[in-house]
């Protein structure tokens, strides 16, 4: 790649126009959208004719603030909350299996694919009725526990790759060194396993941001009820106007944290995801 | 400082297959000890048994005396070097040089800390370094920082396992007489594991070969070198290989596949009895018979063979001849190469020559052969049959004695120094 021609510059250019085009146009038309009038949503141009905050205002200090600010903080709670469990538990369990051999090493990670394969929508029902009679229905317990079974799994296999990777030896030099094994792990295998679990904990809570099903289904007012699904539960200023234009800026305002994670940390996400690919 | 005793040291895997079977060995403080072998020798695994990183099956390990088996390795006080040099990437030279003080909490202050670690550096060369990340160093300073890890601590003996195994050439040479004069000024006992035959013979004091797990011989490397226990030892110390030439025993002759060969009194009793034996020979006993002084012709023997070629290496030079050893000794050669790692052995004889001879390839020519110094082996048991105890005994006091006054010599250089710097 180093000395490709100017051809192939120009081909790849506009390869990266072409993807750039298609992947954020949704995201540029959403935020078109969140500045438009109620009145200008038929217009059926891109841009709004007049830039308004409007929608802004009504999701924020508006009418639909107490629907979406209270999902907004359920959102940030709960996903952090499930993020945090989830990649503290799945530290020991991907470091375990990384260095220990204990029966059974294959079936943990066979179990934890296959409850990341199975689908969510088949489990929603039985656990909707579950967590009705023991009381863990619309509470933030009660969308914690199923995010774990998403986040887990993911967060196993990513971080016993990562474990893999850290030479066995740096730890056996440490335990020389003066140290307890609690403190080979804190003190050499964490540092190195931190990009790693970085990027875990990122791709954890994007799950948990973005969950729709469980977040509609297991809750029932604001008092779990988490941004995906309170979407959906907008209503326009009078019953015949579309809340489109607050779902828009709702959308953009739950966008912004997560687009801000990834900047702020691109650099960790990036050595994190290709860590294993070449040896250092 | 500290001296080291293994009792009988087992090493036994879930399988039942022993990694180290039986080995006993009495390291003296201050003593350099080297453990060598082919791969699968359970040299490693020993190490590890000595530092904690590997459970001992059975036996007994002592460090000044007192039995460690069940304890940590943190607990032992003993230093390694590890192969990778394991060097922790996220932290500096200084804190990779400083983690093993920092882990003994509160016994050093920061000041200590600060002067332990820049008086480790100053003697690694590294001061420069201090500030830098491992990552951006070279081998041989990894290298380097890996001992700094080692020697910032008191501990009681420094392990090596191939430390050197990943440089290259002309680096492993220089950081081989470095590791050494450390261990000289420092006095400090180690236990080196590696495969590298020239390591083991510059290094140790004593080197300890082993073969599948058990111990064959212990002794100074030119004790090793010229009094083998048997046939593995013979074979593998020194390089180019010792020649092993089957021979059946004819009056004071043994007849071997290049000619006869007369062997004095003593070497025709231990043979007598024996359909075949083999004698060992090593390649720089043989010379050009046209270079070798008269006086000195007749406490050898002269024969004449046909070199297949020569090879000219500037201060010497290695000629090949051929023989066709028959079936049964030859199974017995290739078991042996195969013990040592080697490929199989090709039934042909080094030879040694002065580099100012002009013996070619294919014809044929009068060689000279140091009957003085040969071995005779068993080929059945391997056992060496002229081995003199006695003579190896005094080479290995020897060596012990010369360490001795090694140590001393640099411990007084050491109070010298420091006299003058205050």
């Amino acid at each position: 790649m180093k000395n490709s021609s100017t051809k192939e510059k120009v081909t790849w250019a506009v390869i990266s126009v072409l993807v750039l085009l298609y992947a954020l146009f949704p995201v540029a038309s959403i935020l078109a959208t969140s500045f438009k009038q109620p009145s200008d949503l038929t217009t059926g141009k891109f841009l709004p004719t007049e830039w308004s905050t409007v929608n802004y205002e009504q999701i924020l200090v508006g009418d639909a603030q107490g629907l979406f600010l209270s999902s907004l903080r359920n959102s940030i709670g709960i996903a952090l909350i499930a993020t945090f469990i989830a990649v503290v538990l799945a530290t020991l369990c991907a470091y375990a299996i990384a260095r220990l051999d204990f029966p059974g090493k294959k079936m943990i990670l066979t179990t934890a694919l296959a409850v990341s394969i199975f689908p969510v929508i088949s489990i929603v029902t039985p656990l909707f009725n579950l967590w009705r009679t023991i009381g863990l229905y619309d509470t933030w317990p009660g969308l914690i526990i199923p995010y774990l079974s998403l986040t887990l799994p993911i967060s196993i296999w990513t971080l016993a790759a990562f474990f893999r990777q850290i030479p066995w030896e740096l730890e056996q030099a440490a335990q020389v060194d003066g140290a307890t094994t609690w403190q080979a792990f804190r003190k050499a295998i964490v540092p190195l396993a931190a990009p790693g679990v970085f990027t875990t904990a990122i791709i954890a809570f994007f799950i948990a941001w973005n969950d729709f099903v469980y977040g509609i289904s297991l809750t029932s007012t604001e008092a779990a009820r988490p941004v995906p699904a309170a979407l959906a539960f907008f209503t326009g200023a009078s019953q015949f106007e579309e809340p489109t234009g607050a779902i828009s800026a709702a959308a953009i305002i739950v966008t912004i944290p997560i687009v801000l994670l990834v900047l702020l940390f691109q650099r960790q996400i990036v050595s994190g995801l290709t860590q294993g690919a070449v040896k250092g | 400082m500290a001296s080291i005793t293994l009792n009988n040291l087992v090493k036994q895997y879930g399988d039942g297959f022993p990694a180290v079977n039986d080995v006993s060995i009495d390291i003296a403080d201050g003593e350099f000890i080297i453990l060598v072998g082919p791969s699968g020798c359970g040299k490693s695994t020993l190490l590890r048994m000595i530092v904690g990183l590997e459970d001992i099956t059975s036996g007994d390990l002592l460090i000044d005396g007192k039995r460690v088996n069940e304890k940590a390795p943190r607990d032992r006080n003993l230093a390694m070097v590890f192969q990778n040099y394991a060097l922790y990437p996220h932290l500096t030279v200084f804190e990779n040089i400083a983690f093993p003080l920092r882990l003994a909490k509160g016994r050093h202050s920061e000041a200590e800390v600060q002067r332990l670690v820049t008086e480790a550096a100053k003697t690694l060369e590294l001061t420069d370094h201090l500030q830098r990340k491992p990552g951006n160093l070279s081998g041989g300073q990894r290298q380097r920082v890996a001992m700094g890890r080692a020697i910032v601590r008191q501990a009681d003996a420094f392990l090596f396992d191939e430390p050197l195994s990943n440089l290259d050439a002309k680096l492993r040479g220089q950081m081989r007489s470095e590791i050494s004069q450390m261990q000289r000024r420092l006095g400090v006992t180690s236990v080196y594991v590696t495969h590298d035959q020239t390591e083991a013979m510059t290094l140790g004091d004593r080197v300890a070969v082993l073969k599948k797990g058990e111990l064959q011989q212990i002794a100074s490397p030119r004790e090793l070198y010229e009094q083998p226990v048997n046939l593995f030892v013979a074979g593998f110390i020194g390089s180019p290989s010792m020649n092993f030439l089957p021979a059946t025993l004819e009056g004071n002759k043994l007849k071997t596949p290049v000619g006869d060969i007369e062997v004095s009194e003593e070497k025709v009793r231990v043979a007598e009895g024996k359909r075949v034996v083999l004698v060992g020979i090593r390649p720089e006993y043989f010379e050009d018979a046209s270079m070798v002084d008269e006086s000195k012709r007749q406490q050898g023997s002269t024969f004449t063979a046909e070199l297949t070629h020569t090879e000219w290496l500037g201060n010497e030079q290695y000629g090949y001849i051929k023989f066709d050893p028959d079936p049964e000794v030859r199974d017995l050669l290739d078991n042996l190469a195969r013990e040592m790692d080697a490929d199989e052995l090709r039934p042909q004889i080094v030879v040694t020559l002065d580099a100012a001879s002009r013996i070619r390839g294919g014809r044929p020519a009068e060689l000279w052969l140091d009957t003085r110094k040969i071995h005779l082996f068993d080929p059945g048991t391997g056992e060496n049959l002229t081995r003199d105890a006695a003579a190896g005994a005094a080479l290995t006091d020897e060596a012990n004695a010369a360490r001795a006054e090694e140590i001393a010599d640099a411990r007084e250089r050491d109070a010298a120094t420091k006299q003058q710097a205050s």
